[in-house]
């Protein structure tokens, strides 16, 4: 049985934030979910992707974030508790169901967690989501920690059928990261069987029932605001007239801070848990006691301009500082020196930042493809093709470190699916040759639309599918084209070229970029072909790491240099598998290392397989 | 109590995220509070792996540089790399054995002696307890149990509010149960290599 089941009522444990979520949602009675996997919200579809298995739960891998909601959503509407989470940049791919969801409204009880990443630990922008809940007019908990996380998820249930909408769960990468004791209560039985009552004049938004659902919204507003003003959440604590306002998990950073300092008891802290609509009520009452205020918030100032708001409708003349010109940064995540060091200005106490040694000529350590991985092989064949000039578009997953020389096949990211739309508008107005590259699960997420433009539009570009058979970046998920599942190979539910020639693409190669000559045989005849319009290449091969995690083996060879070696350096220059060394002038290659994939045996006759224990 | 503040850093694959679950787990057992912040995603290919471990009063899960009381390496590079994170009175128990990265092994750069390394992190911090706890491992019987042999050599710094025994006990709490013995004896031998 699942640990998250095990675990029994006022059982206490040192629990991760996204286990907090799933146990909270399980207490609440949740009967339905659905996520597109990304960091930092990825354990919580792979607890209840287990979890599905050994209960009534419903739960699904969606294709894409849109997908997840619409699933959810409907869900939802048949009066199930229902949940979807995804990382923050996934609410933007769903806030097309969300905005309009938020007037539809839902029958039971809807959590949306996005789990937002300020420093882009693993991601492409910090967004802030807290925008989303103002946008859609929907109400949002901002958890501090796991222990909210979890009494947060269980709460987000009742406001969502109380008000019926969907309820904004915004965790961020510490909260849904770190682990702390969490004392949990009994799980409930879900109701598992849905119900659809038409009503299409409610459910249907054309323009005149649109306007109507607008309006309903906005008229729950003043209750849902009158409801974070009470909620046990949201606190006005300590004395004095020098205030604090807080948000997420930088609550624990402000509070961590004054006891330090040792000023906890001159600080009047106004702490806000359920943050949206904002609890204008408290914050009046908040202000109307202080002279100043200091917000310490991650990201954007959006605590603050509420309580500017604030002061300025009750006509209170009061400083209020946060953001620049303010002491707290916009960008990346805060910690507790720099919250501290602005705490200490603001109370007037002298605090100064400890001395620190830093030693920064040392040799980087990024993070890398991994030894046998086909990514690698499959830039290589690529490269030795289309060369340094063509321009390659690239995409969301572990293929992004391709950057890194001497792969260097990355000249141009947006977001999940752009290699394929960019590719598109590159070929229109430039020379290079463009070749794009996309990974089976991004191309089910949202490539499939552009290859289809691609058709349409008759764009000049070659588009590489690299098929390691699961989402491979966020821990293993399975996808629509996974032909390898923990129970054994399987017949996958979409065949990628299958999809690709459905589209009309007429040149399509699939290769095993394992096998380097006739990878590079087939990619020359795509390179050379006369036909104008899209051209695609899948490069299918298994995951080393999920080949491993799956069947429990390895390969019984790994592969070694041999005292032949001349020391050209070719398979270090140009294939950069980390297994490989210069050891006292000697080119080495870490058994423990080797996934005996045997690209670097098709480069080098020097490199020969060597049997191992399997 | 003041909080007791441990930065913890290596490669991914060496396993920082279960010592820091067993220091947790170990302070929860004897009611202090705990938080671990953990670093889950990129960082896990091949890249550097850092995680918190706050014992005490503390809520935050972040350290900010200069603040750790405890800098626990795994990798001789890396623990100096975390210099920064450290105070004049930090203890740091770092292992010796290095895990090259591949900016090294290209050639685009150079490994920096191990030794004239521990000595700048010696020069700029409390205590520095340096050990072969690869090798240990091996000796204790799984090479994979390295990151336990440090938290045995911790253990025995005395710098941690509970005993060797509570650490032990999380250990059984922690790892699979096929791995306990393998990783009890791995933990001794941290212990004994420094006391």
């Amino acid at each position: 049985m699942h640990r998250l089941l095990q675990i029994k009522d006022r059982e206490t444990d040192l629990a991760l934030g996204n286990d907090a979520i799933v146990r909270g949602a399980l207490e609440a009675g949740l009967a339905f979910a659905s996520c597109y996997p990304g960091t930092p919200s990825s354990e919580i579809g792979n607890n209840l992707y287990i979890i599905s298995k050994e209960t009534d739960v419903y739960f699904e891998f969606s294709v894409n974030e849109k997908v997840a909601l619409e699933v959810a959503a409907s869900a939802a509407q048949c009066g199930l508790r229902s949940m979807c989470s995804m990382k923050h940049v996934g609410l933007n791919v769903a806030s097309d169901v969300l905005i309009t969801l938020a007037y539809i409204g839902v029958e039971g009880g809807l959590v949306v967690v996005s789990a937002d990443d300020p420093s882009l630990h693993s991601s492409q922008n910090e967004q802030d989501n807290r925008y989303y809940a103002k946008l859609g007019g929907l109400p949002m908990l901002e958890p501090a920690d796991p222990g909210e996380a979890y009494l947060m998820t269980r709460e987000a249930f009742e406001i969502s059928e109380r008000y019926r909408v969907p309820v904004i769960l915004r965790t961020t990468t510490r909260v849904n990261h770190s682990r702390s004791p969490v004392t949990f209560g009994p799980l409930a039985a879900p109701k598992t069987k849905g119900e659809f009552k038409k009503n299409p004049f409610r459910l249907v938004p054309i323009p005149a029932v649109a306007r109507e659902l607008h309006k309903e919204l906005l008229g729950k507003r003043k209750d849902m605001a009158e409801d974070a003003a009470r909620s046990p959440f949201n606190t006005i604590s300590g004395e004095g007239t020098v205030g604090v306002a807080s948000s997420g998990v930088a609550r624990h950073y402000v509070a961590d801070g004054l006891r330090e300092l040792g000023i906890m008891d001159r600080a009047r802290v106004l702490n806000l848990g359920f943050s949206h609509p904002f609890p204008h009520k408290l914050a009046k009452e908040f202000l109307a006691s202080v002279n100043t205020v200091l917000v310490v918030e991650e990201l954007e100032p959006i605590l603050e301009e509420s309580l500017k708001v604030v002061a300025l409708h009750e006509a209170l003349s009061i400083c209020i500082e946060g953001k620049p010109p303010g002491p707290i940064p916009r960008h990346f995540e805060l910690d507790p020196i720099t919250v501290k060091d602005a705490l200490a200005s603001h109370f007037g106490v002298e605090f100064s930042r400890p001395q620190t040694v830093r030693v920064d000529d040392l040799p980087p350590r990024p993070p890398n493809l991994c030894p046998g991985c086909p990514h690698r092989a499959t830039y290589y064949s690529i490269k030795k093709v289309f060369g340094d000039h063509a321009l390659y578009p690239s995409d969301i997953g572990c293929y992004t470190l391709g950057i890194l020389p001497p792969l260097s096949a990355a000249d141009y990211l947006l977001c999940m699916g752009s290699s394929i739309g960019t590719g598109c508008g590159f070929s229109e107005v430039q020379e290079r040759p463009v070749v794009s590259f996309i990974g089976d699960s991004t191309f089910f997420h949202s490539g499939i639309a552009g290859l289809v433009n691609a058709k349409f539009n008759n764009h000049d570009t070659v588009l590489v599918i690299l098929d390691n058979f699961t989402t491979a970046m966020t821990g293993h998920q399975p996808h629509p084209g996974t032909s390898l599942m923990p129970e054994g190979e399987v017949e996958p539910a979409v065949s990628i070229e299958g999809l690709v020639e459905g589209i009309g693409i007429e040149e399509v190669a699939v290769i095993n970029p394992l096998n380097l000559k006739k990878s590079i045989k087939a990619l020359e005849k795509i390179a050379s072909s006369k036909a104008k319009g899209p051209k695609v290449v899948v490069a299918r091969a298994v995951c080393p790491l999920y080949h491993r995690a799956v069947t429990g083996k390895r390969k019984p060879i790994v592969f070694q240099v041999q005292d032949s070696c001349d020391m050209c350096r070719d398979c270090i220059d140009d294939l950069a598998c980390p297994a490989f060394s210069l050891t006292n002038g000697r080119i080495e290659i870490d058994e423990r290392l080797c996934n005996a994939c045997a690209v670097c045996s098709q480069i080098c006759d020097s490199i020969k397989p060597k049997k191992v224990a399997g | 109590m003041k909080s007791l503040n441990m930065f913890i850093t290596g490669v991914g694959g060496q396993g920082t995220l279960l010592a820091s679950r067993v220091l947790g787990e170990a302070a929860l057992m004897v009611g202090m509070g705990a938080v671990v912040g953990e670093v889950h995603g990129m960082a896990q290919r091949g890249g550097v792996v850092e995680s918190v471990v706050v014992i005490g009063e503390r809520k935050g899960p972040v350290l900010s540089e200069g603040e750790a009381d405890v800098l626990l390496g795994f990798e001789p590079m890396e623990t100096l790399r975390a210099l920064r994170m450290c105070h004049r009175n930090t203890i740091v128990v770092s292992n010796l054995t290095p895990v090259v990265p591949f900016t090294v092994t290209s050639g685009k750069a150079e490994y920096p002696d191990v030794d004239s390394m521990m000595e700048k992190v010696r020069g700029a911090v409390g205590r520095l307890v340096a050990l072969d706890a690869d090798r240990l491992a091996k000796e204790a019987g799984s090479p994979r149990a390295m990151n336990v042999v440090l938290v045995g050599a911790l253990a025995a710094t005395n710098t941690l509010p509970f005993d060797a025994e509570i650490l032990e006990e999380a250990i059984r709490a922690t790892v699979k149960p096929a791995f306990v013995e393998i990783n009890l004896r791995a933990f001794r031998s941290g212990v004994s290599a420094v006391t």
